[in-house]
């Protein structure tokens, strides 16, 4: 009873009212409209929110009342020749905890555009979208079948595409929101194959049956790593993360949104919920942890080097996404979810803090901003909050979710686990190295950002993706209530939710260890500080530069990803858009061209017979009468033989 | 009762298009009107078919024949033939006539507000009763020599609808259409007559299953009807009727050609081909899925080169009933279902892409995607309804179009071994292609700045009518995705039966 309702209604209030939104008449009708799309919206993840809290409860508080803890009911949904696919929800408490990450970060979200979005004339499908964006995410989180769990996860992909293209005056937006579309359309194909294999096999699309059936070792493996395709798509891991770092064209709330709770966490999340298959099948669970160790790399890397505010934080969202993936492949499901969490509240955090920045400033380039600590000290705190436990500063959120990961790592080399000893290691290296170089981004973000000289404003400002350029701001100040108050709320679990791993209800509810604090702790400090100090040191050194100018000649190529875009564009786009325009060719020359050609030469050849009939008179008696003679001559030699 | 009901399906809008048609010229917009009437009724009348349903669906056993027709009408119509008027409905065919009148009824309503250039208003409106009467005709009949004639009957209208209201190519186009399927049409009476002259009886009925007729029979039979099928689906690379008879057709042509007349392509294949001739359908298969895979692919890259909104949208069907055909080449209960399923999908679809690229053609006077940017800007429902469509057609779970490209993949993976994966893998790229070239589509028609002819675009705003004839496909569109049971309730039972025989 309580899943059937209750259950429903947390991604069917958000979809429900986002649709709903859609329906509002667009253009600008003035403050009506908004404020009723703006009640839309926030309605949506706030009824959302109140109804996961309240079930949180049920699962937590009296756990004796649902079986196991687990909130589920199932119903038949249709039934494809013996396929049975179900409509149901399920949620054990982990998974209301990353339903509650996701229905917080939205409602800051929906708070914060009100205020971000003030000016915008299509803010009412904007709200709308980021209502069905919310609740397919709340789909995939609750979903108790696999194929219902795919509609959350596509509409989703498609929310994003919609809200990346949201700025019309962006001239990249539409290609950004057109690459995050079909980046992670790429990653579904494995995504749907692999479905489909697994509900072959089992009969079934629903999670609890194919959770529990018994797959050959080759099936599940092949399943599993096509499904591992998908997730490297939302998730944005290698080679399918292309597509995030384009997709800060659309708004920085938007950003928040893709990057903490929704959309890269899907992918996250989906291994999560995935696992005991994977635990089962150690070649699906090294190529995880091959790919989370190169995307971990790969994204803390280019991060260093960016000079746009929004694109360093989407690289280090690659990077931390790295971090859980790892954690899952090397065993550690209840740490990839606890860095989830984490991540959502300080992402979140970090992108509208940027917001109000981007906001204050007029310019998402580092190379413009400085000294901004003095104007807006709510700003600054926040980020250094965020970024502290971005990089793993002992109290913050991120320091105990990060050590969790590591310590899972270690451990997974000694082996014994699921996990190949060799793809533990390489996750535990990575990780560790990791953790230097986000400490060493992180300290030049906020130096770059706050401290220093405060650069003179030009009217050639413009750079980056200038998606808050509604008006020139007189002096940069911290932003109004509306987009303050997420940010101040956001930075508490920030700070804090670390420590929620001394709650036993809660490390009961994700299955994580106690936190113990030993030596391994020392190895990661030492490294932080490293990386930290290092950035200071370059920065203090010579006030006003870059520290990415140590990079040297290495620079331009963090900066540009490792230019994979242009791997990508080579090899597969090109050779797509010129197979494309050849296969045209064909199809209209060769095929159509028999057509074609058949018509053409059936009226030539009845022209040739019209034109041969076409006689004068004395030519046509003298065929009508060779014709009655060659007649008469074989009705004789015909007759004769007889 | 039912058999009245029946009869009525078929006179209600053939009698209206006699009606239509007599109306003097003065009276061409009540004529309309009419026309409309007659089609709503019509429309309810295949809404009453369902009545009929009772308990008669629940009876199938595996040896039962495969039809079982819940409302059935049989009168001897040439006796010393072995002829019969035979007609009827179940879980199969039920759908498709539903849509049909639907689609119908939309398109006089289109019609009554908006007359293309080149003839009476009237005459058109009578001439979609006609095709009305003929596609309900094909979906009804279970008789083969009835179903042929039914099937018959929708060439010439069409032809005239296009010929009478094209576009400026419009009689090279009508011509190419309606000779190159009189072409498939010969096949299909060949093969009806291999069908004949062998079982000695035209009923579908007893025919069901491939009783009485010997395997050599059978493959020839289903050889003939598989190409004159594979015309009308269409299927690659019989195909190249279809861009040009959409890019010259008038709106409401289009909407019922793709919407419903390729319909009877894949319907014939399933009822005739695969019900008739089990045995050539099992032997031909690979053949079948293959080709439609390679129409899938081929249909989406062709696509992305394309620069014609019209042109474009054509060219996905191409592609859309690739995943059709596939699903009924992997002759699974599965495959067959998303066939089904599919089928009436891509006709809510569509109709509605087709619906939405007429009203921007007709505002903008061009269908060039050079010169059309930034919809959204201008006419933003416009752009969300377009948009909404191509996201329905390019197979968003939760939408109609979903539910037929996955499970034709999830019916082929099902089937197994090296052939079928393969061709399951490469539908699903295929499916990633249909993204792109949409994509592709909105990028160029709703984002940007509004071009020059986007900025000056006349009444940008929806008007009633429009409303009136979209706001069902939107909705369908949205349900068929939700409770795909809405189109397969009544179908596992028939394909069981059906995918029965090659057991």
């Amino acid at each position: 009873m309580i899943a059937e309702v209750f259950g429903t209604l947390v991604p069917g209030v958000p979809l429900t009212l986002g649709l709903a939104g859609l329906l509002l008449p667009p253009g600008d009708g003035g403050r009506g409209l908004r404020r009723a799309a703006a009640a839309l919206g926030i309605a949506g993840a706030a009824i959302s929110f109140a109804v996961t809290v309240f079930l949180l409860l049920v699962a937590t508080v009296f756990p004796g009342h649902e079986a196991h803890g687990v909130i589920e009911f199932s119903k038949r949904w249709i039934d494809f020749g013996g396929l049975d696919v179900t409509f149901g929800f399920s949620a054990a408490a982990a998974a209301l905890y990353v339903a509650l990450a996701v229905t917080v970060v939205a409602l800051a979200v929906q708070v914060y555009s009100v205020a971000y979005l003030h000016d915008d004339l299509r803010y009412a499908p904007y709200a709308a979208q980021v209502s069905l964006f919310t609740g397919a995410m709340l789909l995939v989180v609750t979903s108790g079948d696999l194929l219902l769990l795919l509609v959350g996860w596509e509409v989703m992909g498609v929310c994003s595409y919609l809200l990346i293209g949201h700025d019309r005056r962006l001239p990249e937006a539409p290609a950004a929101a057109v690459k995050a579309f079909l980046v992670t359309r790429v990653g579904d194909v494995g995504f749907l194959l692999g479905v489909a294999i697994l509900a072959v096999s089992a009969g079934t699309t629903r999670l609890t049956e194919v959770l529990s059936h018994h797959y050959s070792s080759t099936t599940l493996t092949a399943a599993l790593i096509l499904i591992l395709a998908g997730v490297a798509g939302k998730s944005a891991q290698f080679p399918l993360h292309t597509w995030l770092p384009d997709a800060m064209a659309g708004p920085t709330p938007i950003s928040a949104l893709i990057h903490a709770a929704t959309m890269v966490a899907a992918g996250v999340y989906v291994v999560f919920r995935l696992f005991p298959l994977f635990t089962r099948s150690p070649a699906a669970l090294a190529v995880l942890g091959v790919i989370a160790a190169i995307t971990l790399l790969l994204g803390a890397l280019a991060a260093t080097a960016q000079d746009d505010i929004k694109r360093a934080l989407a690289w280090s969202t690659v990077s931390q996404i790295g971090y859980m993936t790892g954690a899952l492949a090397v065993g550690s499901p209840a740490a990839a979810l606890f860095h989830l969490l984490t991540h959502a509240a300080f992402k979140a955090l970090l992108f509208l803090a940027a917001g109000a920045v981007i906001h204050a400033v007029a310019t998402n380039s580092m190379s413009r901003m400085g000294g901004l600590r003095e104007h807006m000290p709510v700003t600054f705190w926040s980020t250094a909050i965020g970024l502290g436990a971005l990089a793993g500063l002992p109290p913050l959120s991120g320091f105990w979710s990060k050590e969790n990961v590591l310590v899972a790592a270690a451990h997974a080399t000694e082996g014994g686990g699921p996990t190949p000893i060799w793809v533990a290691w390489i996750v535990w290296i990575a990780a560790l190295i990791g953790v230097a170089v986000t400490a060493w981004y992180a300290t030049r973000l906020l130096l770059r950002t706050f401290f220093g000289a405060a650069r003179a404003a030009a009217d050639d400002w413009r750079g980056g993706f200038d998606d808050a350029l509604y008006q020139r701001p007189a002096a940069p100040h911290d932003p109004p209530a509306l987009m303050r108050w997420p940010v101040v709320l956001l930075a508490i679990p920030s700070a804090v939710l670390g420590l929620a791993a001394y709650l036993p209800g809660f490390r009961s509810a994700l299955e994580l260890e106690e936190p113990h604090l030993g030596v391994s702790i020392v190895l990661p400090i030492v490294l932080l500080l490293l990386g930290a100090g290092t950035a200071w040191w370059t920065w203090q050194a010579a006030p006003g530069t870059d520290p990415a100018a140590a990079l040297g000649p290495l620079r331009p190529i963090f900066a540009n990803g490792f230019y994979l875009d242009a791997v990508q564009d080579r090899l597969i786009v090109r050779p797509v858009r010129a197979l494309a325009g050849l296969v045209r060719t064909i199809d209209e020359g060769v095929v159509d061209g028999a057509v074609e050609g058949a018509g053409v030469s059936t009226t030539r050849l009845g022209a040739l017979l019209a034109t041969a009939h076409r006689a004068a008179l004395p030519r046509a008696a003298v065929a009508v009468f060779t014709g009655a003679l060659l007649l008469g001559v074989a009705a004789a030699i015909y007759g004769a033989s007889l | 009762m039912n058999d009245v009901l029946l009869v009525a399906v078929l006179a209600v809008p053939a009698v209206g298009a006699a009606v239509v048609a007599l109306l003097p010229a003065r009276l061409d917009r009540p004529a309309r009107v009419a026309a409309t009437v007659f089609a709503a009724a019509a429309f309810v009348l295949t809404l009453l078919l369902a009545t009929a349903r009772g308990s008669g669906w629940f009876g199938y056993a595996p040896a039962a024949p495969s039809i079982r027709p819940w409302a059935e009408l049989n009168v001897a119509w040439v006796p010393t033939l072995n002829i019969d008027f035979h007609l009827g409905v179940d879980g199969v065919s039920y759908p498709l006539i539903v849509l049909t009148g639907l689609l119908t009824l939309l398109c006089c309503a289109y019609t009554v507000a908006k007359v293309p250039d080149g003839g009476s208003g009237r005459t058109l409106a009578a001439l979609l009763l006609v095709l009305e009467v003929g596609i309900l005709g094909t979906f009804l009949a279970l008789d083969l020599v009835l179903f042929f004639i039914f099937f018959e009957v929708v060439l010439l209208p069409m032809y005239a609808v296009i010929a009478g209201w094209g576009g400026p190519d419009r009689r090279r186009a009508a011509r190419k259409f309606v000779l190159y399927t009189l072409f498939g049409s010969v096949l299909l009476l060949l093969g009806v007559f291999t069908v004949v002259v062998a079982a000695g009886t035209g009923d579908m009925m007893a025919l069901a299953g491939g009783l009485g007729l010997s395997r050599n029979a059978q493959y020839a039979a289903f050889a003939l009807f598989a190409v004159a099928f594979a015309v009308k689906a269409p299927l690659w690379p019989l195909h190249t009727w279809l861009p040009d008879a959409h890019t010259e057709a008038p709106t409401v042509g289009s909407v019922i050609l793709a919407g419903v007349l390729l319909k009877m392509g894949t319907y014939g294949l399933i009822r005739v081909g695969v019900g008739v001739a089990p045995l050539g359908a099992a032997w031909a298969a690979p053949v079948l899925g293959i080709l439609a895979v390679a129409a899938i692919i081929v249909g989406s890259l062709v696509c992305l080169r394309l620069t014609e909104l019209k042109r474009l949208i054509a060219y996905s069907s191409v592609g859309h009933m690739g995943f059709v055909l596939l699903g009924i080449a992997t002759l699974t209960v599965t495959g067959i279902q998303a066939a089904l399923i599919g089928n009436v999908a891509h006709g809510v679809i569509t109709g509605l892409l087709f619906f939405m690229a007429g009203a921007i053609k007709d505002r903008a006077h061009t269908g060039d995607l050079a010169s059309l940017g930034g919809l959204r800007e201008t006419a933003p429902r416009m752009a969300g309804l377009l948009g909404f469509a191509a996201i329905a057609s390019l197979g968003l779970p939760g939408l109609a179009g979903f539910w037929g490209e996955a499970f034709a993949v999830v019916g082929s993976i099902q089937r197994g071994g090296p052939l079928w994966t393969t061709l399951a893998v490469v539908a699903a790229v295929g499916g990633a292609l249909t993204g792109a070239y949409f994509m592709r589509l909105l990028r160029r028609v709703t984002h940007g700045p509004a071009s020059p002819v986007v900025a000056k675009l006349p009444h940008p705003q929806l008007s009633g009518m429009e409303w009136a004839a979209w706001s069902p496909l939107v909705l369908l569109a949205l349900a068929i995705g939700l409770v795909p049971a809405l189109v397969l309730a009544a179908t596992s039972d028939p394909v069981a039966a059906l995918t029965g025989a090659l057991r």
